[in-house]
Protein backbone atom coordinates (compact mmCIF):
# COMPACT_ATOMS: atom_id res chain seq x y z
CA UNK A 1 0.00 0.00 0.00
CA UNK A 2 2.78 2.31 0.58
CA UNK A 3 4.21 1.44 -2.05
CA UNK A 4 1.01 2.76 -4.42
CA UNK A 5 1.07 5.82 -2.47
CA UNK A 6 4.50 6.70 -3.07
CA UNK A 7 4.64 5.65 -6.51
CA UNK A 8 1.33 7.93 -7.14
CA UNK A 9 3.00 10.87 -5.65
CA UNK A 10 6.11 10.64 -7.70
CA UNK A 11 4.25 10.25 -11.27
CA UNK A 12 2.67 13.28 -10.01
CA UNK A 13 5.41 15.38 -9.05
CA UNK A 14 7.61 13.94 -12.27
CA UNK A 15 4.60 15.06 -14.20
CA UNK A 16 4.62 18.77 -12.40
CA UNK A 17 8.44 19.16 -13.03
CA UNK A 18 8.04 18.49 -17.07
CA UNK A 19 5.42 20.99 -17.15
CA UNK A 20 7.39 23.39 -15.17
CA UNK A 21 4.90 26.25 -16.11
CA UNK A 22 2.35 25.03 -13.33
CA UNK A 23 4.55 25.79 -10.42
CA UNK A 24 5.69 29.29 -12.09
CA UNK A 25 2.01 30.30 -13.28
CA UNK A 26 0.93 29.97 -9.86
CA UNK A 27 3.52 31.94 -8.04
CA UNK A 28 3.27 34.35 -11.12
CA UNK A 29 -0.13 35.14 -10.00
CA UNK A 30 0.31 35.24 -6.31
CA UNK A 31 3.15 38.18 -7.35
CA UNK A 32 0.81 39.80 -9.60
CA UNK A 33 -2.68 39.86 -7.41
CA UNK A 34 -0.47 41.28 -4.38
CA UNK A 35 1.08 44.20 -6.37
CA UNK A 36 -2.40 45.13 -7.43
CA UNK A 37 -3.49 46.13 -4.27
CA UNK A 38 -1.27 48.47 -3.35
CA UNK A 39 -1.62 50.11 -7.66
CA UNK A 40 -5.10 49.99 -6.27
CA UNK A 41 -4.89 51.48 -2.65
CA UNK A 42 -2.03 53.38 -2.58
CA UNK A 43 1.58 52.88 -1.70
CA UNK A 44 1.61 53.98 2.28
CA UNK A 45 3.03 51.29 4.25
CA UNK A 46 0.62 52.55 7.21
CA UNK A 47 -2.03 51.08 5.09
CA UNK A 48 -0.62 48.19 3.06
CA UNK A 49 0.60 46.67 6.48
CA UNK A 50 -2.61 47.02 7.81
CA UNK A 51 -4.29 45.16 4.78
CA UNK A 52 -1.37 43.07 4.39
CA UNK A 53 -2.87 39.84 5.79
CA UNK A 54 -6.14 39.38 4.31
CA UNK A 55 -4.61 40.50 1.14
CA UNK A 56 -1.61 38.18 0.63
CA UNK A 57 -4.22 34.91 2.07
CA UNK A 58 -7.14 36.06 -0.20
CA UNK A 59 -3.78 36.04 -3.09
CA UNK A 60 -2.81 32.95 -1.85
CA UNK A 61 -6.49 31.24 -1.87
CA UNK A 62 -6.75 32.48 -5.33
CA UNK A 63 -3.62 31.14 -6.71
CA UNK A 64 -4.21 27.77 -5.18
CA UNK A 65 -7.76 27.24 -6.50
CA UNK A 66 -6.23 28.05 -10.09
CA UNK A 67 -4.53 24.99 -10.62
CA UNK A 68 -7.20 22.81 -8.81
CA UNK A 69 -8.90 22.27 -12.74
CA UNK A 70 -5.61 20.23 -13.13
CA UNK A 71 -5.19 17.66 -10.68
CA UNK A 72 -7.87 15.29 -12.02
CA UNK A 73 -8.26 16.70 -15.35
CA UNK A 74 -5.05 15.50 -17.26
CA UNK A 75 -5.52 11.72 -15.83
CA UNK A 76 -8.99 11.41 -16.74
CA UNK A 77 -8.54 12.29 -20.18
CA UNK A 78 -5.78 9.86 -20.47
CA UNK A 79 -7.16 7.20 -18.50
CA UNK A 80 -5.14 6.88 -15.76
CA UNK A 81 -7.69 7.99 -13.16
CA UNK A 82 -10.06 4.98 -14.11
CA UNK A 83 -6.81 2.72 -13.58
CA UNK A 84 -6.97 4.62 -9.76
CA UNK A 85 -10.29 3.92 -9.39
CA UNK A 86 -10.16 0.13 -10.80
CA UNK A 87 -7.15 -0.16 -8.38
CA UNK A 88 -6.87 -2.41 -4.85
CA UNK A 89 -5.34 0.26 -2.97
CA UNK A 90 -7.92 2.66 -1.60
CA UNK A 91 -8.98 5.57 -3.53
CA UNK A 92 -8.92 7.93 -0.79
CA UNK A 93 -5.30 7.36 -0.14
CA UNK A 94 -3.94 7.43 -3.96
CA UNK A 95 -5.80 10.67 -3.74
CA UNK A 96 -4.15 11.99 -0.33
CA UNK A 97 -0.92 11.10 -2.71
CA UNK A 98 -1.79 13.60 -5.35
CA UNK A 99 -3.23 16.38 -3.29
CA UNK A 100 0.17 16.22 -1.44
CA UNK A 101 1.92 16.53 -5.27
CA UNK A 102 -0.16 19.35 -5.59
CA UNK A 103 0.51 20.78 -2.07
CA UNK A 104 4.17 20.71 -2.76
CA UNK A 105 4.00 22.06 -6.56
CA UNK A 106 1.28 25.08 -5.82
CA UNK A 107 1.11 25.50 -1.64
CA UNK A 108 4.50 25.28 -0.45
CA UNK A 109 5.80 27.96 -3.67
CA UNK A 110 3.47 30.47 -2.47
CA UNK A 111 4.58 29.56 1.06
CA UNK A 112 8.42 30.22 0.54
CA UNK A 113 7.63 33.75 -1.74
CA UNK A 114 5.40 34.90 1.16
CA UNK A 115 7.72 36.40 2.82
CA UNK A 116 9.20 38.34 0.31
CA UNK A 117 5.46 39.97 -0.67
CA UNK A 118 5.30 40.15 2.79
CA UNK A 119 8.28 42.81 2.74
CA UNK A 120 6.53 44.89 0.11
CA UNK A 121 3.36 45.29 2.18
CA UNK A 122 5.78 46.47 4.89
CA UNK A 123 5.32 43.75 7.25
CA UNK A 124 7.85 43.59 10.59
CA UNK A 125 10.20 40.42 11.28
CA UNK A 126 7.27 38.88 13.54
CA UNK A 127 4.64 39.16 11.41
CA UNK A 128 7.01 37.61 8.53
CA UNK A 129 7.37 34.60 10.33
CA UNK A 130 4.16 33.88 11.38
CA UNK A 131 3.10 34.49 7.89
CA UNK A 132 4.87 31.50 6.62
CA UNK A 133 3.98 29.50 9.55
CA UNK A 134 0.30 30.30 9.02
CA UNK A 135 0.31 29.60 5.18
CA UNK A 136 2.28 26.48 5.91
CA UNK A 137 -0.43 25.14 8.60
CA UNK A 138 -2.90 26.60 6.37
CA UNK A 139 -2.22 25.79 2.60
CA UNK A 140 -2.58 21.94 2.78
CA UNK A 141 -6.03 22.28 3.99
CA UNK A 142 -6.41 24.39 0.60
CA UNK A 143 -5.32 21.51 -1.37
CA UNK A 144 -7.60 19.06 0.90
CA UNK A 145 -10.38 21.24 0.41
CA UNK A 146 -10.16 22.22 -3.38
CA UNK A 147 -9.54 18.90 -4.12
CA UNK A 148 -13.32 17.94 -3.41
CA UNK A 149 -14.10 20.64 -5.53
CA UNK A 150 -12.19 19.01 -8.07
CA UNK A 151 -13.22 16.17 -8.34
CA UNK A 152 -17.13 17.18 -8.19
CA UNK A 153 -16.69 19.13 -11.38
CA UNK A 154 -14.42 16.90 -13.25
CA UNK A 155 -14.92 17.29 -17.02
CA UNK A 156 -17.71 20.01 -16.87
CA UNK A 157 -17.54 22.73 -19.09
CA UNK A 158 -16.51 26.26 -17.30
CA UNK A 159 -15.28 23.99 -13.82
CA UNK A 160 -12.83 26.94 -13.23
CA UNK A 161 -14.88 29.28 -12.13
CA UNK A 162 -17.69 26.42 -10.69
CA UNK A 163 -14.93 25.56 -8.72
CA UNK A 164 -14.28 29.01 -7.41
CA UNK A 165 -17.82 29.32 -6.35
CA UNK A 166 -18.34 26.02 -4.59
CA UNK A 167 -14.58 26.16 -3.05
CA UNK A 168 -14.06 29.58 -1.54
CA UNK A 169 -17.15 29.69 1.35
CA UNK A 170 -15.41 26.66 1.99
CA UNK A 171 -11.98 28.01 2.37
CA UNK A 172 -13.45 31.12 4.81
CA UNK A 173 -12.51 29.71 8.47
CA UNK A 174 -9.09 29.37 6.73
CA UNK A 175 -8.84 32.72 5.34
CA UNK A 176 -10.22 33.92 8.76
CA UNK A 177 -7.63 32.01 11.03
CA UNK A 178 -4.62 32.49 9.04
CA UNK A 179 -5.49 36.73 8.37
CA UNK A 180 -5.86 36.93 11.79
CA UNK A 181 -2.77 35.01 13.13
CA UNK A 182 -0.65 37.64 11.10
CA UNK A 183 -2.66 40.43 12.02
CA UNK A 184 -2.39 39.12 15.93
CA UNK A 185 1.12 39.23 15.26
CA UNK A 186 1.42 42.50 14.09
CA UNK A 187 -0.36 44.11 16.86
CA UNK A 188 1.65 42.55 19.20
CA UNK A 189 -0.39 39.64 20.39
CA UNK A 190 0.21 35.87 20.48
CA UNK A 191 -1.36 34.20 17.11
CA UNK A 192 -1.02 31.11 18.96
CA UNK A 193 -4.51 30.66 19.10
CA UNK A 194 -5.10 31.57 15.33
CA UNK A 195 -2.43 29.19 14.21
CA UNK A 196 -3.44 25.74 16.44
CA UNK A 197 -6.78 26.34 14.62
CA UNK A 198 -5.10 26.44 11.28
CA UNK A 199 -3.57 23.67 12.01
CA UNK A 200 -7.21 21.77 13.32
CA UNK A 201 -8.62 22.82 10.02
CA UNK A 202 -5.64 20.90 8.07
CA UNK A 203 -5.81 18.33 10.54
CA UNK A 204 -9.53 17.34 9.89
CA UNK A 205 -9.55 18.17 6.02
CA UNK A 206 -6.76 15.84 6.03
CA UNK A 207 -8.85 12.91 7.45
CA UNK A 208 -12.47 14.15 5.88
CA UNK A 209 -11.47 15.33 2.43
CA UNK A 210 -9.43 12.29 0.89
CA UNK A 211 -12.91 10.59 1.22
CA UNK A 212 -14.92 12.82 0.24
CA UNK A 213 -12.73 13.57 -2.56
CA UNK A 214 -12.69 9.86 -3.35
CA UNK A 215 -16.39 9.69 -3.48
CA UNK A 216 -16.51 12.63 -5.59
CA UNK A 217 -14.68 10.55 -8.12
CA UNK A 218 -16.46 7.84 -8.40
CA UNK A 219 -19.40 10.05 -8.79
CA UNK A 220 -17.89 12.47 -11.41
CA UNK A 221 -15.85 8.95 -13.30
CA UNK A 222 -19.23 6.13 -13.02
CA UNK B 1 -55.43 47.59 17.96
CA UNK B 2 -53.08 50.58 18.36
CA UNK B 3 -52.98 52.90 15.44
CA UNK B 4 -54.67 56.03 15.45
CA UNK B 5 -55.55 56.16 12.23
CA UNK B 6 -54.87 54.13 8.22
CA UNK B 7 -52.14 57.22 8.10
CA UNK B 8 -50.41 56.63 11.03
CA UNK B 9 -50.16 52.54 10.25
CA UNK B 10 -48.82 53.05 6.58
CA UNK B 11 -46.38 55.72 7.80
CA UNK B 12 -45.37 53.24 10.54
CA UNK B 13 -43.55 56.02 12.50
CA UNK B 14 -41.65 57.21 10.09
CA UNK B 15 -40.10 54.05 9.04
CA UNK B 16 -42.34 53.71 5.94
CA UNK B 17 -39.68 52.69 3.32
CA UNK B 18 -38.02 50.43 5.19
CA UNK B 19 -40.81 48.32 6.86
CA UNK B 20 -43.41 48.52 3.74
CA UNK B 21 -40.36 47.47 1.26
CA UNK B 22 -39.37 44.61 3.63
CA UNK B 23 -42.38 43.08 3.46
CA UNK B 24 -43.50 44.63 -0.33
CA UNK B 25 -40.23 42.74 -1.36
CA UNK B 26 -40.89 39.71 0.52
CA UNK B 27 -44.38 39.37 -0.52
CA UNK B 28 -43.02 39.83 -4.38
CA UNK B 29 -40.38 36.99 -4.13
CA UNK B 30 -42.21 34.25 -3.38
CA UNK B 31 -45.17 35.64 -5.68
CA UNK B 32 -42.74 35.37 -8.41
CA UNK B 33 -41.26 31.99 -7.40
CA UNK B 34 -45.20 30.48 -7.66
CA UNK B 35 -45.78 32.40 -10.62
CA UNK B 36 -42.60 30.91 -12.10
CA UNK B 37 -42.96 27.15 -10.83
CA UNK B 38 -46.56 27.93 -12.29
CA UNK B 39 -44.87 28.75 -16.10
CA UNK B 40 -42.37 25.87 -15.45
CA UNK B 41 -45.06 23.42 -14.82
CA UNK B 42 -47.21 24.69 -17.96
CA UNK B 43 -44.01 23.83 -20.01
CA UNK B 44 -43.52 20.63 -18.88
CA UNK B 45 -47.24 19.55 -19.00
CA UNK B 46 -47.12 20.95 -22.88
CA UNK B 47 -43.69 18.66 -23.46
CA UNK B 48 -45.05 16.00 -21.85
CA UNK B 49 -48.56 15.80 -23.69
CA UNK B 50 -46.67 16.42 -27.27
CA UNK B 51 -44.22 13.30 -26.31
CA UNK B 52 -47.43 11.62 -25.52
CA UNK B 53 -49.12 11.94 -28.45
CA UNK B 54 -46.35 11.93 -31.03
CA UNK C 1 -49.17 -5.06 9.56
CA UNK C 2 -46.50 -4.80 7.06
CA UNK C 3 -45.84 -0.58 6.86
CA UNK C 4 -44.95 -0.59 2.67
CA UNK C 5 -42.10 2.60 3.89
CA UNK C 6 -41.11 2.85 0.25
CA UNK C 7 -44.21 2.94 -1.39
CA UNK C 8 -44.17 6.33 -2.38
CA UNK C 9 -40.43 6.65 -2.64
CA UNK C 10 -40.92 6.33 -6.43
CA UNK C 11 -42.14 9.35 -8.37
CA UNK C 12 -44.71 7.38 -10.44
CA UNK C 13 -46.25 7.38 -6.80
CA UNK C 14 -45.28 10.07 -5.60
CA UNK C 15 -46.64 12.36 -7.74
CA UNK C 16 -50.66 12.20 -7.63
CA UNK C 17 -49.67 12.39 -3.82
CA UNK C 18 -47.83 15.16 -4.19
CA UNK C 19 -50.35 17.19 -6.08
CA UNK C 20 -52.82 16.37 -3.01
CA UNK C 21 -51.17 17.76 -0.39
CA UNK C 22 -50.02 20.77 -2.29
CA UNK C 23 -53.35 22.60 -1.84
CA UNK C 24 -53.62 21.57 2.36
CA UNK C 25 -50.33 23.24 2.63
CA UNK C 26 -50.89 26.14 0.67
CA UNK C 27 -54.22 27.06 2.72
CA UNK C 28 -52.06 26.39 5.70
CA UNK C 29 -49.58 28.95 4.62
CA UNK C 30 -52.39 31.35 3.11
CA UNK C 31 -53.69 30.83 7.56
CA UNK C 32 -50.54 31.22 9.75
CA UNK C 33 -49.36 34.13 7.88
CA UNK C 34 -52.68 36.13 7.77
CA UNK C 35 -52.62 35.10 11.80
CA UNK C 36 -49.00 36.64 11.73
CA UNK C 37 -49.59 39.23 9.99
CA UNK C 38 -52.45 40.73 12.24
CA UNK C 39 -50.34 39.83 15.13
CA UNK C 40 -47.38 41.61 13.93
CA UNK C 41 -49.12 44.48 13.04
CA UNK C 42 -52.00 44.94 15.01
CA UNK C 43 -51.15 43.72 18.09
CA UNK C 44 -47.74 43.63 18.79
CA UNK C 45 -47.02 47.02 21.09
CA UNK C 46 -44.30 49.29 19.31
CA UNK C 47 -40.68 48.64 20.98
CA UNK C 48 -39.42 51.27 23.07
CA UNK C 49 -35.68 51.67 21.75
CA UNK C 50 -36.63 51.01 18.11
CA UNK C 51 -40.26 52.28 17.44
CA UNK C 52 -41.87 50.63 14.16
CA UNK C 53 -39.15 49.70 12.23
CA UNK C 54 -38.50 46.88 14.46
CA UNK C 55 -41.63 44.63 12.76
CA UNK C 56 -39.01 44.03 10.32
CA UNK C 57 -38.06 41.16 12.35
CA UNK C 58 -41.79 39.36 11.45
CA UNK C 59 -40.32 38.88 8.15
CA UNK C 60 -36.56 38.69 8.63
CA UNK C 61 -36.53 36.31 11.17
CA UNK C 62 -38.66 33.78 9.99
CA UNK C 63 -36.78 34.20 6.65
CA UNK C 64 -34.04 33.63 8.18
CA UNK C 65 -34.73 30.32 10.21
CA UNK C 66 -36.12 29.03 6.91
CA UNK C 67 -33.02 29.53 5.12
CA UNK C 68 -31.34 27.18 7.74
CA UNK C 69 -33.69 24.78 8.02
CA UNK C 70 -34.07 24.08 4.14
CA UNK C 71 -30.61 23.78 4.19
CA UNK C 72 -30.80 21.11 6.50
CA UNK C 73 -33.37 18.91 5.17
CA UNK C 74 -31.81 19.56 1.76
CA UNK C 75 -28.64 17.87 2.98
CA UNK C 76 -30.86 15.79 4.63
CA UNK C 77 -32.64 14.22 1.10
CA UNK C 78 -29.39 14.40 -0.17
CA UNK C 79 -27.84 11.83 2.13
CA UNK C 80 -31.23 10.04 2.12
CA UNK C 81 -30.65 10.25 -2.10
CA UNK C 82 -27.19 8.91 -1.83
CA UNK C 83 -27.71 5.96 0.71
CA UNK C 84 -30.54 4.70 -1.07
CA UNK C 85 -29.60 5.40 -4.55
CA UNK C 86 -33.08 6.96 -4.88
CA UNK C 87 -33.18 9.27 -7.19
CA UNK C 88 -36.85 11.12 -5.85
CA UNK C 89 -34.77 11.98 -2.88
CA UNK C 90 -32.39 13.51 -4.63
CA UNK C 91 -35.04 15.20 -6.76
CA UNK C 92 -36.58 16.89 -3.33
CA UNK C 93 -33.03 18.11 -2.63
CA UNK C 94 -32.98 19.85 -5.59
CA UNK C 95 -36.93 20.81 -4.98
CA UNK C 96 -35.96 22.95 -2.25
CA UNK C 97 -32.83 24.83 -3.10
CA UNK C 98 -34.05 27.70 -5.14
CA UNK C 99 -36.64 28.44 -2.20
CA UNK C 100 -33.62 28.39 0.14
CA UNK C 101 -31.85 30.51 -1.55
CA UNK C 102 -34.62 32.97 -1.81
CA UNK C 103 -35.27 32.84 1.95
CA UNK C 104 -31.75 33.74 2.54
CA UNK C 105 -31.34 36.55 -0.08
CA UNK C 106 -34.97 38.19 2.01
CA UNK C 107 -33.01 36.87 5.01
CA UNK C 108 -29.87 39.37 3.80
CA UNK C 109 -32.10 42.43 2.41
CA UNK C 110 -34.84 42.55 5.28
CA UNK C 111 -31.60 42.39 7.66
CA UNK C 112 -30.02 45.51 5.84
CA UNK C 113 -33.58 47.44 5.60
CA UNK C 114 -33.25 46.71 9.49
CA UNK C 115 -30.12 47.86 9.97
CA UNK C 116 -29.63 50.99 7.77
CA UNK C 117 -32.73 52.78 10.11
CA UNK C 118 -31.66 51.19 13.19
CA UNK C 119 -27.53 51.56 13.39
CA UNK C 120 -27.36 53.71 10.21
CA UNK C 121 -25.67 51.57 8.41
CA UNK C 122 -26.56 49.74 4.94
CA UNK C 123 -24.55 46.69 5.89
CA UNK C 124 -23.07 45.37 8.75
CA UNK C 125 -20.31 42.77 9.14
CA UNK C 126 -21.92 41.13 12.21
CA UNK C 127 -21.49 37.08 12.45
CA UNK C 128 -25.07 36.05 11.41
CA UNK C 129 -25.29 38.20 8.43
CA UNK C 130 -21.90 37.51 7.30
CA UNK C 131 -23.04 33.70 8.14
CA UNK C 132 -26.31 33.99 6.00
CA UNK C 133 -24.14 35.51 3.03
CA UNK C 134 -22.17 32.65 3.01
CA UNK C 135 -24.84 29.94 2.99
CA UNK C 136 -26.12 32.13 -0.11
CA UNK C 137 -23.20 31.16 -1.74
CA UNK C 138 -23.62 27.35 -0.52
CA UNK C 139 -27.16 27.28 -1.79
CA UNK C 140 -25.45 29.23 -5.51
CA UNK C 141 -23.28 26.39 -5.53
CA UNK C 142 -25.09 23.72 -5.01
CA UNK C 143 -27.36 25.31 -7.89
CA UNK C 144 -24.41 26.22 -10.41
CA UNK C 145 -22.98 22.66 -10.00
CA UNK C 146 -26.07 20.87 -10.47
CA UNK C 147 -27.75 23.00 -13.47
CA UNK C 148 -24.08 22.65 -14.93
CA UNK C 149 -23.83 18.60 -15.39
CA UNK C 150 -26.01 17.27 -18.12
CA UNK C 151 -26.39 13.52 -17.02
CA UNK C 152 -29.05 13.65 -14.08
CA UNK C 153 -27.76 10.91 -12.01
CA UNK C 154 -24.16 12.64 -11.96
CA UNK C 155 -25.63 15.70 -11.26
CA UNK C 156 -28.19 14.55 -8.04
CA UNK C 157 -25.18 12.49 -6.32
CA UNK C 158 -22.41 15.40 -7.01
CA UNK C 159 -24.95 17.94 -5.92
CA UNK C 160 -25.63 15.58 -2.65
CA UNK C 161 -22.15 15.39 -2.22
CA UNK C 162 -21.85 18.88 -1.79
CA UNK C 163 -25.19 19.51 0.50
CA UNK C 164 -23.58 17.15 2.62
CA UNK C 165 -19.85 19.00 2.66
CA UNK C 166 -21.25 22.35 3.28
CA UNK C 167 -23.86 21.10 6.11
CA UNK C 168 -20.76 19.49 8.04
CA UNK C 169 -18.43 23.08 7.14
CA UNK C 170 -21.52 25.55 7.55
CA UNK C 171 -21.28 24.93 11.95
CA UNK C 172 -16.90 25.14 11.15
CA UNK C 173 -17.75 28.84 9.47
CA UNK C 174 -20.16 30.04 11.68
CA UNK C 175 -17.63 29.41 14.30
CA UNK C 176 -14.83 31.27 12.24
CA UNK C 177 -16.92 34.00 11.47
CA UNK C 178 -18.08 34.92 15.10
CA UNK C 179 -14.43 34.53 15.81
CA UNK C 180 -13.65 36.89 12.90
CA UNK C 181 -16.19 39.47 14.53
CA UNK C 182 -15.13 39.70 18.37
CA UNK C 183 -11.33 40.40 17.32
CA UNK C 184 -12.55 42.72 15.06
CA UNK C 185 -15.61 44.61 17.74
CA UNK C 186 -14.87 47.96 16.75
CA UNK C 187 -18.64 48.62 17.71
CA UNK C 188 -21.04 46.65 19.22
CA UNK C 189 -23.77 46.33 16.49
CA UNK C 190 -25.34 43.01 16.45
CA UNK C 191 -28.61 41.88 14.92
CA UNK C 192 -28.50 39.72 17.99
CA UNK C 193 -29.73 43.07 19.62
CA UNK C 194 -33.19 42.72 19.28
CA UNK C 195 -36.32 44.24 20.84
CA UNK C 196 -37.02 42.83 24.32
CA UNK C 197 -38.83 40.00 23.16
CA UNK C 198 -42.45 41.02 24.26
CA UNK C 199 -44.78 37.36 24.08
CA UNK C 200 -46.74 38.86 21.55
CA UNK C 201 -44.00 39.67 18.81
CA UNK C 202 -42.42 36.08 19.88
CA UNK C 203 -45.95 34.53 18.84
CA UNK C 204 -46.01 36.63 15.54
CA UNK C 205 -42.78 35.58 14.72
CA UNK C 206 -43.53 32.01 15.17
CA UNK C 207 -46.71 32.31 13.15
CA UNK C 208 -45.00 33.77 10.18
CA UNK C 209 -42.38 30.87 10.64
CA UNK C 210 -44.89 28.58 10.77
CA UNK C 211 -46.38 30.37 7.29
CA UNK C 212 -42.72 30.31 5.34
CA UNK C 213 -42.49 26.63 6.80
CA UNK C 214 -46.04 25.43 5.01
CA UNK C 215 -45.27 27.66 1.76
CA UNK C 216 -41.63 26.29 1.36
CA UNK C 217 -43.45 22.67 1.66
CA UNK C 218 -46.07 23.73 -0.99
CA UNK C 219 -43.61 25.10 -3.15
CA UNK C 220 -41.28 22.09 -3.03
CA UNK C 221 -43.98 19.91 -3.59
CA UNK C 222 -44.93 21.67 -6.85
CA UNK C 223 -41.21 22.07 -8.04
CA UNK C 224 -40.28 18.33 -7.73
CA UNK C 225 -43.51 17.44 -10.15
CA UNK C 226 -42.23 19.70 -12.07
CA UNK C 227 -38.61 17.84 -12.04
CA UNK C 228 -40.65 14.86 -12.17
CA UNK C 229 -42.33 15.56 -15.34
CA UNK C 230 -39.31 17.03 -16.78
CA UNK C 231 -37.07 13.96 -16.21
CA UNK C 232 -39.09 11.08 -16.35
CA UNK C 233 -41.19 12.17 -19.59
CA UNK C 234 -40.75 9.49 -21.85
CA UNK C 235 -41.65 6.90 -19.07
CA UNK C 236 -45.17 5.06 -19.21
CA UNK C 237 -46.67 6.52 -16.33
CA UNK C 238 -46.17 10.19 -17.13
CA UNK C 239 -47.92 9.78 -20.97
CA UNK C 240 -51.05 8.27 -18.52
CA UNK C 241 -51.03 10.92 -16.60
CA UNK C 242 -54.73 12.78 -16.48
CA UNK C 243 -53.41 15.52 -17.30
CA UNK C 244 -51.22 14.94 -20.11
CA UNK C 245 -53.89 12.38 -21.97
CA UNK C 246 -56.49 15.14 -21.62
Amino acid sequence: MNDAWVTVLRRDLLLALRRRSDVATTLFFFLIVSSLFPLGIGPEPAVLSSIAPGVLWVAALLAGMLSLTRLFATDFADGSLEQMLLAPQPLALQVTAKILAHWIVCGLPVVLLAPIIGLQYALSGDALLVLVLALLLGTPALSLIGAIGAALTLGVRGSGLLIALLVLPLYIPVLIFGAGAVAASQHGMSAQAHLSLLAACSLLSLVLAPMATAAALRISVE
Amino acid sequence: MQWASWAAFFNMGGYAFYVWFSFGLTAVCLIWEILALRKRSAQALRLSRLLAQG
Amino acid sequence: MNINWFKYSSPQTFYPLAGRMIPWFAWLATAFAIAGLYIGFAIAPTDFQQGEAYRIIFVHVPAAWMSMVIYIVMAGWAALGLALNARLSAMMAQALAPTGAIFTFLALVTGSLWGKPMWGTWWVWDARLTSELILLFLYLGFIALQSSIDDPRRADRAGALLALVGVVNVPIIYFSVKWWNTLHQGSTISMGAAPKMVTTMLIGMLLMALAFWMYTIAIALMRVRCIMLERERSSEWVKQLSEVNS
